[in-house]
């Protein structure tokens, strides 16, 4: 009892103290408001996605035009262009693993998760801010810190790291195996200890502060989706990064000290390394505990987003709420069992393949759920097409058609032909990598006004969507056919095999679509920053949502409402409710004020509904 | 009074509805729980990695009085660490690590003290109690000094092994104690686990006594008191805890098994 007491009381001071005018420092850089650290989350993701994807470029380019110089690019690059105006072979490797790398850990990990978890969970259910601001705070700069790492690796002479971004090794562990094998391992691994910490410490605070600050009335029943996603997407990255972490130690040991936890019987130009027993294998099983929850760490919060958008802007209540909670819950179940299906070709038991090829196929049934939960949402909806609704549906798109595509390599019988081939690229990049960008670009989109306080321009936000979804099927969905060719992934180069000759021109179409894709990002990014300064002024609640952020002042202070936090009575999603005035009933109206839209059930509860109010100042007084 | 009951019993029906903490636990009790089911994991990571390894090498199959050390097969480890201080050459198998291990659960019941006393606001209890668990820790990581230390030193005989040195294989090389590519006792993912995993956990033990000592010279200082409760005392008493356990797997799978 004491304990809460205390803890109601320091809520109270903290409202009082953040009214104070803070210094620059402590207002922009080393914030404690969640909403700032949200944007700081933002902006530097936004960054690393246009590295990223700028690195993709590079070796699409080589793929795609291997015949043609690159002399021109040599002011960035230097020495990585060859005599002959090549791509160096190594650093085309570099690429890749820092591509995906930066794309899965930096954007879609902490520029996705970290953005919308920061800057949504306390808004949506009614707290101050995090249960632990100053954690919160550090959760960002490690981030900062393994960021600084990561780029400081792209410039070094060795070139970064460069044996995948799953870093198996031998490849990875012998730093004479290559030249990405050297320092830039070293500063990978360096890079990604920090990272670890940044999600744990995010990760904690999320969870405990959707346990422990609720307003009154959020039930976990009343939750958004959105925080339903971010609490099991936090409770994944608790479970399985601190395996990457045992898993990148033990890697970080027989690197620089000697051990063979990984290394066994290897011969290096002839000659036999001293490395007994360990098992390269163990390594991919450790790696994949971790890896496999990723890409749901990745894509959960794209659909917690895309629940709450797509309800939002068809004006109706999401299809099946329990049951969407129900498939998010059962996907983070699941995610945990089913690593081993990346495995399937390192010589396991059949047997054994074929549990994770059933464990596997079973993830499909609660992702169906969700896909037709979103179509019947759709369905006879009063759809408002918003930008942030484009993106949304067209994340449904890009989950239906990248999940079938799962279908295929989920079983081990057609993963011997597929494994490690342009299919295993295309199915991926759509169904994690672009369904869970077009998530970010849509929350993006949607909460912009809550963020800034102004609107972004909806007609470019027509064209970055249309630009960028034609371009993403043009890119991924030509890839399907030179992976089922068999066309290794990570190759340097088509044309050295006959096979693959008559590839050619498909490479160069999904080069220029490349392009065109990327050139839609800049759109995007001028709409982005033009808007924070020069945008239209934001109303209150410019998409009539029914969440609790839009209660909030348009630029929310630290403590995010001025007064008495508001009660929760009712779920988020009452959305053209028969009866009711207008087509939305946000979420603190009590029932006693929508007598005309109340289901009987509703007009019972609101006797309760004084009950709370009265406790309320009851608790209050004891304390005085 | 009528109404302070009925809000607490309200407060029962609806723990989960919101406006209150649904555990009765504070976010920095809850953060500390989430933090130890992390780490479980990566203790359990590791240990996992270690019956993996260990059990692709082959075991010894004769009667275990005719055991000697080889590289060929996993070592019993009764045979390993069977010294004590000072008594050079006796054969005592697993006394030393026993004592080690029951002073590190004595530390976790003087750790229970210093939180009861706290419960109590018995400043001077939580101090004493404190204090003693600091000592036990201290004990333990400095026993466990001595057992790193005898294990790279080695001891008896030395091992006839194929030898990596300074770029050359050396045949029939004679080694003694352990290092991380070398070691008297097995094959090298032996000593390589051990100092893997026991230094992990004695990394975690050393952190445990830092927070320790910040937390004792906080009780020292006050500062728990002027708050109204020793909340403190009871999160590193969670973490301590937490240290303790994990040492019995990790004294269970290297020691017993």
């Amino acid at each position: 009892m004491a304990t809460a007491d205390i803890h109601i009381a320091e809520d109270i001071h903290h409202g009082d103290h953040h009214d104070q005018q803070q210094s620059f420092v402590t207002k922009y850089i080393f914030s404690q408001d969640h909403k700032t650290i949200a944007k700081q989350f933002l902006i530097t993701g936004i960054f690393w996605a246009l590295m990223g994807g700028l690195m993709s470029l590079v070796f699409r380019l080589q793929l795609g035009f291997p015949e043609a110089t690159l002399e021109w690019l040599r002011p960035i690059f230097g020495g990585w262009i060859t005599e002959s105006g090549k791509l160096d072979p190594e650093f085309y490797l570099a690429m890749v693993t820092m591509h995906g790398t930066i794309m899965i850990f930096f954007v879609l990990t902490a520029g996705l998760s970290g953005t919308f978890s920061n800057f949504l969970i306390p808004l949506q259910i009614g707290a101050r801010d995090m249960a632990s601001g100053f954690m919160n705070m550090l959760s960002y700069w490690f981030f900062f810190l393994s960021s600084v790492v990561m780029f400081i690796s792209l410039f070094i002479e060795t070139g970064p790291a460069s044996g995948g971004w799953v870093i198996y090794p031998p490849l990875s562990a012998l730093p004479q195996a290559m030249s990405g094998s050297g320092l830039g391992m070293t500063m990978w691994l360096i890079a990604m200890v920090f990272f670890i910490v940044s999600t744990m410490l995010g990760g904690i605070n999320y969870i405990t502060t959707i346990i422990n600050l609720r307003t009154r009335g959020m039930s976990f029943t009343r939750l958004p989706l959105t925080i339903w996603a971010f609490l099991l997407t936090a409770t994944l990255a608790l479970l399985s990064f601190p395996v990457l972490v045992a898993a990148v130690l033990l890697l970080i040991f027989d690197r620089s000290f000697g051990t063979s936890f990984y290394l066994s019987d290897i011969y290096i130009g002839g000659e036999a390394l001293p490395n007994s027993g360990g098992s390269p294998i163990l390594f991919q099983h450790l790696f994949w505990f971790l890896g496999h929850p990723e890409v749901y760490i990745v894509i959960l919060p794209a659909l917690g987003i895309t629940s709450e958008i797509i309800s939002t802007n068809s004006r109706k209540p999401i299809f099946g709420y329990m049951a969407m909670i129900g498939s998010l819950i059962a996907i983070t179940l699941l995610s945990f069992v089913v690593w081993a299906h990346h495995m399937f070709v390192t010589g396991m038991n059949p047997f054994l393949g074929s549990v994770f090829v059933l464990l596997t196929f079973i993830i499909a049934v609660p992702s169906a759920v969700k896909v037709f939960n979103y179509l019947t949402t759709l369905w006879r909806g009063n759809i408002i097409f918003t930008p942030a609704m484009l993106f949304s549906i067209g994340l449904v798109s890009f989950f239906i058609t990248g999940g079938v595509t799962g279908l295929f390599l989920g079983n081990a019988a057609l993963d011997i032909q597929l494994h490690d081939t342009y299919f295993v690229v295309a199915h991926f990049h759509i169904v994690m990598g672009s369904a869970a960008f077009f998530g970010m670009v849509a929350g993006v989109y949607h909460w912009f006004p809550k963020m800034f306080g102004r609107m972004m321009d909806a007609r470019l936000g027509y064209i970055h969507f249309w630009m960028s979804f034609v371009g993403i099927y043009s890119v991924f969905f030509p890839m399907h056919y030179i992976g089922i060719a068999g066309f290794p992934r990570r190759y340097y180069s088509f044309t050295n095999f006959d096979a693959f000759n008559s590839y050619t021109d498909l490479n160069a179409l999904i080069t220029i679509a490349a392009f065109i894709t990327m050139a839609a990002q800049f759109i995007f990014l001028f709409n982005f920053f033009y808007s924070i300064f020069r945008g239209r002024k934001a109303p209150q609640n410019p998409w009539r949502s029914n969440t609790l952020e839009w209660t909030a002042p348009i630029n929310p202070e630290h403590g995010n409402w001025p007064g008495e936090i508001p009660t929760v009575y009712r779920w988020p999603y009452d959305y053209s409710k028969p009866g009711a005035k207008e087509d939305f009933i946000p979420q603190n109206i009590p029932f006693s004020e929508t007598s005309e839209s109340n289901l009987p059930n509703e007009t019972e509860s609101i006797k309760l509904e004084g009950f709370d109010k009265k406790d309320a100042i009851v608790v209050d007084d004891t304390e005085e | 009074m009528e109404t302070t009951a009925s809000a607490v019993q309200n407060s029962q029906k609806n723990l989960w509805g919101g406006g209150m903490e649904p555990m009765k636990v504070s976010y920095g009790k809850l953060m500390m729980w989430f933090f130890l089911l992390s780490d479980a994991f990566t203790f359990s990571a590791l240990l996992v990695s270690y019956g993996l390894v260990r059990y692709s090498h082959a075991a010894f199959t004769g009667d275990p009085d005719t055991f000697v050390f080889s590289v060929q097969y996993w070592p019993i480890p009764e045979k390993v660490f069977d010294g004590i201080p000072f008594l050079h050459g006796v054969h005592v198998p697993l006394v030393f690590v026993g004592i080690m291990t029951f002073v590190l659960i004595l530390s976790s019941v003087t750790m229970v003290l210093a939180v009861e006393a706290g419960h109590r606001m018995d400043r001077k209890g939580v101090e004493k109690w404190m204090l003693w668990t600091i000592l036990g820790g201290i004990i333990f990581l400095s026993c466990q000094a001595w057992e790193w230390t005898h294990f790279i030193v080695g001891t008896g005989t030395p091992t006839i092994a194929d030898a990596f040195i300074n770029g050359t294989w050396v045949e029939g090389f004679e080694v003694l104690g352990a290092n991380l590519t070398i070691n008297q006792y097995g094959p090298p993912d032996f000593a390589d686990f051990f100092f893997f995993i026991t230094g992990f956990h004695g990394f975690h033990v050393f952190s445990g006594i830092l927070i320790n000592c910040l937390v004792f010279y906080n009780v020292g200082l006050g500062t728990y008191e002027l708050r109204g409760h020793y909340e403190m005392v009871e999160k590193v008493g969670l973490y301590w805890h937490f240290v303790d356990l994990v040492w019995v797997f990790v004294f269970t799978f290297f020691y017993l098994v």
